[in-house]
């Protein structure tokens, strides 16, 4: 199947990469990386395999984003003597979701346990799709998966 | 167990369509201002219904009358035909929308506008818009002129599919040829388009 032009598969999945990048990024990264992601995604677009999962590529760039945002981020942050022990609450914010304190310990997990996290449960996808984002295999996006939802269990108190 | 997944999922971030429809657009402008996209389209409203007009880096490459040839259809033979990289471009292709609004208010006779014939099949069709484009405002030729001209006096059906399939009409103006004797013939903007250009440029009653 040809590929569809550029704006409509733009404004089918825009949300889904938005609401992706809020939760893997945070929002004060979110913005820059949506924009990083788009304007990737057209100059490789016409590359793309036309038999590709459209969605799932598109995931993957905005992942990667995530991840150098998270790295330009560490690179910029102050040392401090002592970590805190939980993540400072963020306001509320309806972008942010209705739970940041669960949202903010997903952001500090493991970037792949991170990235397949949000797949699963902000874009739905399955384990097959998980690893085609993540670039590895349904078994390798299924453990990812689980450790992630380990240490949430573990950090998490409702 | 399937707590923690379900509050994932309930408390998953959602979406602000506004917030994301300007940043979409924000970051398709820096992309095709930095000259990184192949195709670009606006929708622009005409006193003969909207248009679309599409741009390549070469010059104009599509104008279409969407209601009879929709928005995603005219997109979808662009990405087929030329690159899938199409963005809209809200501000954009201004001399072509500027000129095109001095066309339909008369004040303007010619257009002055880089042309891309991507989209033209064969050589015949492409000496069949060129014989076209050199009708001056106010004149008309017959199908069978233009196919002489284009250096097949028989093949006058060929000529009337060439510019059936004008992708430029109004800019190459296949709206001034006729049937030999002053019939109409067709148009793909419809009759009705065809007769309001011609009597926007000084034709009656036809």
């Amino acid at each position: 199947m040809p590929l569809p032009p550029f704006q409509r598969t733009l404004e089918e999945h825009r949300d889904d990469l938005y609401r992706f990048l809020v939760a893997v990024a945070g929002r004060d990264d979110a913005d820059d990386c949506f924009q990083e992601t788009v304007i990737s995604a057209l100059s490789a677009y016409p590359r793309l395999d036309d038999a590709a999962d459209i969605r799932a590529w598109l995931l993957t760039i905005a992942h990667r984003k995530a991840i150098d945002a998270h790295r330009a981020r560490g690179r910029r942050a102050v040392p401090i003597a002592e970590a805190p022990d939980t993540p400072a609450a963020e306001p509320a914010d309806p972008r942010g979701g209705p739970d940041p304190q669960l949202w903010a310990l997903v952001r500090r997990l493991p970037a792949k346990q991170r990235g397949a996290v949000a797949l699963r449960f902000v874009a739905d996808l399955d384990h097959a799709a998980i690893g085609t984002a993540l670039g590895c295999s349904p078994d390798a996006a299924r453990r990812s998966l689980h450790e992630g939802l380990t240490t949430l269990r573990k950090e998490w108190t409702p | 167990m399937t707590k923690l997944e379900d509050i994932l999922r309930r408390t998953a971030p959602p979406s602000d369509p506004e917030a994301v429809r300007a940043l979409s657009l924000h970051a398709t402008q820096a992309a095709v201002a930095a000259g990184a996209v192949p195709i670009t389209f606006a929708l622009t409203p005409s006193p003969l219904g909207e248009l679309l007009v599409a741009g390549s880096r070469h010059g104009i490459v599509r104008i279409a009358y969407t209601r009879f040839t929709p928005a995603d259809d005219v997109l979808t033979l662009l990405a087929e035909r030329i690159s899938p990289a199409i963005v809209e471009t809200p501000s954009g292709l201004d001399q072509a929308r500027r000129e095109l609004d001095e066309y339909f208010a008369g004040d303007r006779t010619t257009f002055d506008l880089p042309l891309d014939l991507a989209l033209v099949r064969g050589p015949f069709g492409r000496r069949v818009l060129e014989q076209t484009s050199r009708i001056a405002f106010g004149d008309a030729a017959s199908y069978a002129q233009i196919a002489a001209r284009a250096g097949s006096p028989r093949a006058v059906r060929a000529a009337g599919n060439a510019l059936g399939a004008n992708p430029i009409p109004i800019v190459i103006p296949c709206h001034r040829v006729l049937r030999t004797g002053g019939g109409l013939g067709g148009y793909t903007g419809g009759l009705d388009a065809k007769r309001r250009l011609l009597a926007l440029e000084g034709h009656d009653e036809l």
